[in-house]
């Protein structure tokens, strides 16, 4: 039986408590909804439910190129835009497997994932997305994932048997919806575009083109497929066409929970230091962008909550089984440890948490912002945000 | 198999040195763990090929470990021996097969979250042999000579920002026939000191000047190799599945005749240069990239007086909209870039010449390439400081090596 409290003479605590009990509650009633069509949907996300937004500064960035002194040169947004209004994390420690798709995953699911990296499986445990939709009867439309390339197709959706198949994000995959979109008409140059990931030196095969896929995200976006090439070829890079897609589904569908994962900084893995620090640079710029847009958007402004992280660090220039910034190999800790920057309402702005955090914490914090369970995770919320 | 039931036959495969060097050690391979055996295999099998230094500490380490009563060795080797492997390992042929083994071991390590107390337990290892290990006589102090910045007329990135933490940032050397300054500082260099594989080159273009008495390497001579090995790599990300593991095999397998390479009648440099793209990462790809790791296992594997690297401009990484747009087809330089990376390439180089004997006598020169900056390095250039005088680079080389 719900518990009253008198906000007037309530604790902060108590007061979110009782917000977040209320939310739940009118949520559950929400049953209907995944049947709903794309503009009832939107409608309906027009409550003042809470949204987050996640993105995953990736492909492993370390603090002597972004906030170390050395680095603060690459990140001139974050450090004088978001900084400011964030609760900053200097400490947030990845103790598992430092391959960009199986950190993600563990990042998504609270749990360390332990399957190979280069596997095209689904995580192990219940995603956030599955908490979060299973929890609260969120329909798909309401969780999305913009990931880099095919490797991450899986990970909106665990093999979980209590969660899984129904209750996961929405993928898209902007480079292999690109790669639909020019299946007559793609040169050999477009293959480097396919790369899957840097640290197989692996290009993805090109994938038979998806129409369905590609049409329905040509619906979703009102804009035809030939406007989406014209768009990407105006852009310079993978994570660009992430960012423009992220914002097209904001404005379209206005999920409530929207994971976003760059990765041109995993170009590091060739060993050209200079492309490693623009690909920092565009990350900085395209999360400030991410920013503005959710304080730009009627559905999101005021009411979403914006977490910034690497998925983990990357070697550090000491260790001597690593080669410095190109690879992630040693799991020493500067490949271990990272940061991360919070920023929404009620988030204290310009404050400094530096105690150790890890990077399962992520998932249960964002349960207790949204209104969710996650009983499987194995982190623990960060009150520091809550 | 496990390493107790290893027999002489066990290296029937392996190269001549490699197959007597197993076999004198069998007993103590036999009694090593299957977690730390195919280690030491690995540098066996390819003990042929192996730079002087490398073979010297692998027969001191065979020494160490035979020395070793039984009850220290099964102390030391207690960590490896408590790695929990997959069957798949076990029944791997880690014998004759013992890098891809190792991949495999990694992995699985990471897999099973083993790798942390792996690591503490192989640099422990390490530590304690390295202790043991004869101290390096240098008839001369190691020097480092990194040179970057072709073609760039000028750049607003501050240069240098790590490496002047170190030495003497000099702001106003006079750069006219640098080039031809550090060549000749070289050549008395090599001329005094000589020595197998003691003196090396880099060079990220084409070598032009003639450098007696060192081991050149240059980008532009493996071209040939480079598009063997492009072709290989396409070939495997084009099939209709793509197999990392196994495109590490089909590269591990590469010998420089199957590369196509000059049997230039030095096998071990024959194979250290194929194995700079066999095994390196973005060394196909990029000219700095192939320079800074080319220093690297240099310095590791050779342990040599002298490294000279001279980075040129690498190709453009062509953004997205290019590629869309089939703009720029033609290899184009990127000469900013390229200094970046040479910049810190010179760091790192300096780094790796830290893990070496000699670390705190070492001397090192990083110029920005017909400029008038540049940083040196050597014990009695005061870290940290500025030095705004003129000054010409025999002056700046003399203080470098002889102060």
């Amino acid at each position: 039986m719900p518990r009253s409290v008198n906000l007037l003479h309530a604790s902060p605590r108590e007061v979110a408590a009782a917000i977040s009990r209320s939310r739940r509650d009118f949520l559950r009633q929400v049953t209907g909804a995944a049947l709903l069509a794309p503009s009832a949907m939107r409608a309906m996300a027009g409550s003042n439910a809470k949204k987050a937004v996640v993105v995953t500064f990736g492909g492993g960035a370390r603090d002597d190129e972004t906030f170390h002194p050395d680095g603060q040169d690459n990140i001139p947004k974050m450090l004088t835009e978001l900084a400011p209004r964030s609760t900053f994390f200097t400490q947030v420690v990845n103790r598992g497997i430092l391959g960009h798709y199986v950190a993600t995953a563990s990042l998504a699911t609270g749990v360390y994932e332990t399957f190979n990296n280069f596997a095209a499986v689904s995580p192990d445990n219940p995603t956030v997305f599955e908490y979060f939709r299973k929890d609260l009867h969120r329909p798909a439309s309401d969780a999305w994932v913009i990931a880099p390339s095919n490797g991450f197709n899986r990970i909106g959706e665990s093999g979980h048997r209590g969660y899984g198949k129904g209750f996961g994000a929405g993928v898209i995959l902007p480079k292999r919806l690109l790669a639909a979109a020019l299946a007559n008409g793609g040169s050999a140059d477009f293959n480097h575009l396919l790369r899957d990931n840097y640290e197989s030196q692996a290009f993805s095969p090109v994938i038979g083109g998806n129409d369905v896929e590609l049409q329905q995200l040509a619906d979703i976006f009102k804009v035809s497929v030939d406007d989406f090439i014209t768009h990407a070829k105006s852009l310079a890079s993978p994570d660009e066409l992430s960012v423009y897609i992220a914002r097209q589904l904001m404005r379209r569908l206005a999920p409530s929970l929207l994971w976003i994962t760059l990765h041109d900084i995993d170009v590091a893995h060739s060993g050209a230091f200079s492309l490693y620090l623009e690909g920092i640079r565009r990350s900085d710029r395209l999360c400030a962008e991410i920013w503005n847009t959710i304080q730009s958007e009627p559905e999101y402004a005021g009411k979403t909550t914006l977490f910034i992280l690497p998925d983990f660090g990357r070697d550090s220039d000491i260790s001597p089984g690593g080669n410095g910034f190109q690879h992630h190999r040693t799991g020493d800790p500067a490949s271990r440890t990272t940061w991360m920057m919070v920023l929404g309402p009620g988030v204290r702005e310009n404050h400094i948490v530096e105690r150790p955090v890890d990077s399962t914490d992520l998932v249960p914090t964002l349960g207790s912002l949204l209104g969710f369970t996650p009983n499987l995770c194995h982190g623990h919320p960060l009150p520091e945000v809550l | 198999m496990g390493p107790a039931q290893l027999t002489v036959e066990s290296f029937k495969s392996y190269p001549p040195e490699a197959r007597a060097l197993a076999g004198a050690h069998l007993a103590l391979l036999q009694k090593l763990p299957l977690g730390f055996a195919p280690f030491l295999l690995r540098e066996i099998i390819v003990f042929d090929w192996k730079f002087p230094y490398e073979q010297s500490e692998l027969t001191h380490q065979l020494a160490y470990l035979t020395k070793l009563t039984e009850e220290q060795r099964q102390k030391e080797m207690a960590p490896f021996a408590m790695l929990k492997l997959s069957e798949k390992l076990d029944s791997s042929d880690w014998v004759n097969q013992p890098a891809q083994f190792l991949e495999q071991l990694s992995a699985h390590l990471w897999a099973t979250q083993q790798m942390d107390g792996f690591r503490a337990a192989s640099e422990n290892y390490v530590r304690k042999f390295n202790a043991t290990m004869p101290v390096e006589e240098l008839p001369v102090p190691r020097l480092g000579i990194a040179v970057f910045g072709e073609g760039v007329s000028g750049t607003d990135y501050k240069l240098f920002r790590k490496l002047r933490r170190s030495g003497v940032y000099f702001s106003r050397l006079n750069p006219a026939n640098g080039m031809e300054a550090i060549a000749e500082s070289l050549k008395i260099r090599a001329a005094a000191h000589s020595a197998p594989y003691a003196h090396w080159c880099i060079e990220g273009g084409a070598i032009t000047a003639s450098l007696p008495g060192f081991t050149c390497v240059d980008y532009d001579g493996l071209a040939g190799v480079r598009g063997r090995l492009s072709a290989i790599m396409l070939s495997a990300y084009e099939s209709t599945r793509f197999d990392p593991e196994k495109l590490r095999t089909t590269l591990a397998a590469v010998t420089p005749e199957t590369a196509g390479m000059k049997d230039s009648g030095d096998g071990a440099l024959d194979r250290f240069q194929l194995s700079l793209l066999t095994e390196g990462s973005g060394t196909q790809i990029y000219s700095t990239t192939f320079v800074q790791w080319a220093a690297r296992e240099a310095l590791r594997r050779a342990h040599p007086l002298t490294v000279f690297t001279h980075y040129t401009p690498r190709q453009k990484d062509r953004t997205m909209d290019e590629l869309l747009n089939g703009a720029q087809k033609k290899a184009v330089p990127d000469r900013e870039g390229s200094m970046i990376d040479g910049d810190m390439g010179a760091f790192y180089t300096w780094v790796n010449m830290q893990r070496l004997a000699g670390a705190e006598n070492a001397r090192f020169l990083a110029w920005f390439e017909g400029h008038s900056e540049a940083v040196a390095i050597g014990p009695s250039l005061k870290p940290g400081t500025e030095d705004a005088a003129p000054i010409e680079m025999a002056g700046v080389l003399k203080r470098v090596q002889y102060s």
